[in-house]
């Protein structure tokens, strides 16, 4: 049992049923990484999926824009506590990329440019549940938030969603990430509060 | 070292260290001892049930039971309000930490150290210089601390007293310098950057932190200057 807080209360917020325990609301758009923003030409960028078999299916930016976008609006959650509700992005979705990989295995880790990394089960990547994003409000991605494209996987805690994507490799075990690594929580789901080991 | 579950927390001193930013300090029975550069989670409860969560740096590093936390206050905060303004000594919450692996500095480590703290950025940067100071460290280290005027600093003397002894120190001021200051005042530029901070030839390992804009310029300002970005650990806060 949590000890009272003498004073404490007195500038509380209202209730909001679509906050995660232990978030708060925010209006703005915290960044946070581990290290510079990486800055990426769209003439040097492709998307890959590198299955066990070492088979790679590989965009490059024209072909990547040019496959089925879908608009998504969503609650988005980090593990500093705040949360934006109501979001609006464009992206291709998982399911679409995943239509032409053939895998058994039942992990993912992405890899970003800048070399950061966080691990993934495939179910939490398929059935509209996570895209490449590439839109943000309309405009393309700021570099600070990820641009060109970043994982969206908002129903995790958003250091699944990896700024800066290059490219996801499929592994047999659920090997951990940059963060899963360094205290975080190996799958990171906000209404279940997983934030550390 | 591994995360327990919330630990109560007793409010063993506040003293403030700005106008609106204060030290406190807690007895945390059970602390585990945290490394310089780590932070933790705070909770208050209030007297209907009602918690707010939030995450401080920690000012201190190294064994026991006492952890030093400096809150600055966010205009319009929940939690930083109170910790500033309210909070009085035996006053009682909760923190669960340490935490954090990757933004810390160890002390075995002998590579030049650049620090790069905006604000209350300072904070884990201060552990880290507190903790290179404490160690007699051979590890060569350097502060550039921004902040608006000379009044805003936290930890003030005590910055100016590791510059006397241990650490390499540039202020650099964005609103208003002490009187006959020969920088300019405003906000960094990468030229200024590079002139404070180690050359890329000394392979220094980087800590940056602040607000985003400002890290986002420093980490910036870095890797123009030849960094290599791996070598550039940041730790922004919100907005």
């Amino acid at each position: 049992m949590a000890s009272f807080t003498r004073g404490f209360g007195s500038r509380r917020r209202e209730a909001e049923p679509d906050l995660p325990p232990g978030q708060y609301l925010t209006t703005d758009f915290p960044v946070l990484s581990a290290g510079p923003t990486p800055r990426i030409p769209l003439s040097e960028w492709s998307f890959s999926i590198r299955t066990e078999t070492g088979e790679t299916a590989r965009w490059s930016w024209d072909e990547f824009t040019a496959l089925p976008s879908e608009e998504v609006s969503t609650d988005i959650h980090c593990v500093t506590r705040w949360s934006k509700l109501g979001t609006s992005w464009r992206g291709v979705a998982l399911d679409t990329l995943f239509d032409d990989v053939e895998t058994s295995f039942d992990y993912v880790m992405a890899h970003s440019y800048g070399g950061y990394t966080t691990n993934v089960p495939l179910d939490d990547l398929l059935g509209g549940r996570a895209w490449i994003a590439y839109e943000f409000d309309g405009e393309p991605l700021d570099p600070e938030h990820g641009g060109p494209a970043r994982l969206l996987v908002p129903h995790l805690y958003f250091w699944k969603s990896a700024k800066w994507v290059r490219g996801l490799v499929m592994q047999q075990h659920d090997d951990p990430g940059f963060w899963e690594q360094n205290g975080y929580h190996l799958r990171g789901d906000p209404w279940l509060e997983e934030r550390y080991w | 070292m591994r995360t327990t579950g919330w630990l109560p927390a007793r409010i063993a001193a506040v003293r403030p260290t700005t106008s609106h930013a204060r030290v406190l300090t807690l007895d945390v029975p059970g602390w585990p001892g945290n490394d310089p550069g780590q932070h933790l989670d705070v909770r208050l409860t209030a007297e209907d049930g009602y918690q707010a969560e939030r995450s401080y740096s920690i000012a201190s590093s190294g064994p026991g039971e006492r952890v030093e936390l400096a809150v600055d206050t966010v205009p319009d905060g929940e939690v930083s309000p109170y910790l500033v303004e309210v909070a009085e000594v035996d006053d009682m919450l909760e923190v669960k930490g340490p935490l954090g692996a990757y933004f810390v500095w160890h002390e075995s480590d002998t590579d030049p150290v650049q620090l790069i703290a905006g604000g209350s950025g300072i904070v884990p940067l201060l552990a880290m210089a507190r903790a290179h100071d404490r160690a007699g460290s051979a590890a060569p280290f350097r502060l550039l601390y921004s902040v608006r005027t000379p009044d805003d600093a936290l930890y003030r003397d005590e910055i100016l007293d590791l510059a006397g002894r241990s650490v390499d120190l540039t202020w650099a001021y964005t609103r208003a310098a002490p009187e006959g200051w020969p920088e300019p005042v405003g906000r960094l530029t990468p030229d200024r950057v590079a002139a404070a901070t180690w050359p890329p030839a000394r392979h220094p390992l980087t800590f940056i932190c602040g607000p985003t804009r400002f890290v986002e310029a420093a980490a910036d300002a870095m890797v123009a200057a030849g960094h290599d970005p791996a070598r550039v650990r940041t730790e922004r806060f919100g907005g």
